[in-house]
């Protein structure tokens, strides 16, 4: 018995030329980078800044907090859930033609390539950027957000939509085939309750992302929550930015919550 | 669930061999009635109008259209930002994903064993993850200077949020027999985590790990807007002069990269799983 199983520990598969090789090649890397990092070094004020960041946080201002006006963090929330829902539906419709003419199974090959590097392309441009030339479209404001958002969002949302395009269970069709059933049919019983659930989830989880992205907005001007708060941290007023972020966070962990329940309960059927 | 079956009850049908199947009624148009008034509300909110995209749509491409053709001679100019945005995203992803690591173990059900500690971790790892990058990014901008430093640390504070929820997700649902069976031969609990437990979840782990590095590479775009250095930095300073050729280098240049960087980690991912 004892002689099997030391026979069996001798016969272990043995990896460590190629584990010494990859955590070398990764030592190498991470060096490489970590020797080139750089900051202009403001040290002295660092540490009394972090205090005073968490002082605000600690002291938000409650006026801010609960003001009702156009200019309270409630209001300010709920733009910011308005810009990141609505941008998350166009989205997720602009997405739909995108995947299918991207999916592997569907579509010809070449197409099938172009149409996944127009997505990449669309995915690499940053989002601020596209919030730059949306401003420029239609004046400043929550509406130039929203249609940042939705483009924003068409990279991801379209590359999950593939992957469960990708995944459709042929057999499915092919029984209603053998079943007699005409295309709308099939479209209706055996393609979108099998594509319905991922959908769904994968919008719902992009909002809940949007959501969080939606500070960048500000930065250029197109709504939301993100102007102020930089504004009130530029200015180092941190009372204010901390009753903004109190807010943002409770608002996140809210929707988190919500999003995963209802995500659960679609991959559950 | 029951009481929306309570007001709307399932459709009865009854079957030829006389038993009779309940089929309870479609949740859909209570799910598109909410969805159309979140909608409404949204567009009352924010002001989307339709007809201004369609009128204004040509304004789009204008931007785009001066940004071809790209400016070849900036290009020197956009390798040092170029590699400075991989290098910070490379050892931002690998100190947040070392972290989690641990942080990770303490907040899974099946390795700790105290409730209160499991539930503060994950608190933390909550708590973390609400916090934007790009607020992140600022505030590390103030305590450590402006700098690639700044972006780093935002990059590292991330991934470590990302990567602990699903690290310790991933945890709670591994095989425990290898585990028990180690604890039981009398292995210290630690030896039998690197042991029994380290090996099932390292696949899937080095797989986030590589998704997350795909990602920050194109997150890091955006924090040089705050001066945490990177593309981001000329990226905006070109923004804000009009020059857009130089734009259209930078933005192409990302993108050979991210497409280069994704084409590597899909093939590793490919051999991990």
């Amino acid at each position: 018995m004892k002689d099997s199983i030391s026979a069996m520990y001798e016969k272990r598969p043995r990896t460590w030329a190629t584990q010494a090789l990859l955590l070398a090649l990764a030592l190498v890397l991470l060096l490489w980078s970590g020797l080139s990092i750089e900051s202009s070094g403001s040290g002295t004020g660092g540490g009394k800044i972090a205090l005073n960041i968490l002082s605000g946080l600690a002291h938000p201002d409650t006026g801010l907090l609960f003001n009702f006006t156009k200019q309270g963090v409630a209001y300010l929330l709920l733009e910011t859930v308005c810009i990141a829902f609505l941008g998350t539906v166009v989205g997720a419709i602009l997405a739909i033609p995108l995947a299918f003419l991207s999916a592997s199974n569907l579509m010809p090959k070449p197409i099938a390539f172009v149409a996944r590097v127009f997505i990449m392309a669309v995915r690499t441009v940053p989002t601020f950027v596209y919030g730059l030339v949306f401003v420029r479209m239609v004046a400043p404001g929550p509406f130039a957000g929203l249609l940042t958002m939705s483009l924003s969002s068409i990279g991801m949302v379209s590359k999950m939509y593939i992957e469960a395009i990708e995944d459709l269970d042929a057999g499915v069709l092919e029984s209603l085939t053998a079943a007699g059933c005409n295309t709308l049919q099939k479209i209706r019983y055996g393609v979108l309750p099998q594509l319905m659930p991922g959908f769904a989830s994968t919008a719902i989880y992009r909002f809940d992302m949007n959501l969080r992205d939606a500070t960048v907005l500000g930065l250029v001007g197109a709504g939301g929550i993100g102007a102020p708060l930089i504004f009130a941290m530029n200015a180092y007023r941190w009372n204010e930015a901390g009753s903004i972020l109190w807010g943002l966070i409770i608002l996140v962990l809210l929707i988190e919550f919500l999003s995963t329940r209802i995500r659960v309960k679609l991959a559950r059927g | 669930m029951s009481l929306y079956d309570k007001i709307f009850p399932p459709r009865i049908t009854t079957l030829p061999n006389g038993k009779s199947v309940a089929k309870p009624r479609s949740r859909a148009p209570v799910v598109i009635l909410v969805i159309l008034a979140l909608s409404y509300v949204s567009v009352k909110v924010t002001g989307f109008d339709l007809s201004v995209v369609v009128r204004r749509s040509k304004e789009f491409f204008v931007i785009f259209a001066r940004m071809v053709p790209p400016e070849w001679g900036y290009m020197s100019r956009v390798w040092k930002p170029l590699m400075d945005t991989i290098k910070m995203s490379l050892l931002g992803s690998a100190v947040g994903a070392l972290l989690a690591v641990p942080f990770a173990t303490l907040a899974s059900t099946n390795i700790v064993k105290n409730k209160v500690l499991v539930a503060a971790m994950r608190l933390f790892f909550s708590l973390v993850r609400t916090l934007p990058t790009l607020i992140t990014a600022l505030i590390a901008t103030y305590i450590f200077g402006l700098g690639t430093l700044a972006g780093t640390i935002a990059i590292a504070v991330f991934t470590f949020a990302y990567l602990g929820k699903v690290l310790y997700e991933e945890i709670e649902t591994v095989d425990m027999g290898a585990f028990e069976a180690m604890e039981s031969m009398g292995v210290t609990k630690a030896r039998a985590f690197v042991f029994a437990i380290l090996p099932q979840v390292a696949p899937s782990y080095f797989s986030n790990c590589l998704f997350c590095f795909e990602g920050n590479v194109r997150y890091a775009a955006i924090l040089g807007y705050v001066g945490a250095g990177g593309i981001g930095l000329i990226l905006n300073e070109k923004i804000g002069w009009r020059e857009y050729p130089s734009v259209g280098i930078i933005l192409l240049a990302l993108f050979v990269t991210v497409f280069i960087i994704e084409t590597i980690s899909r093939e590793i991912r490919r051999h991990l799983t």
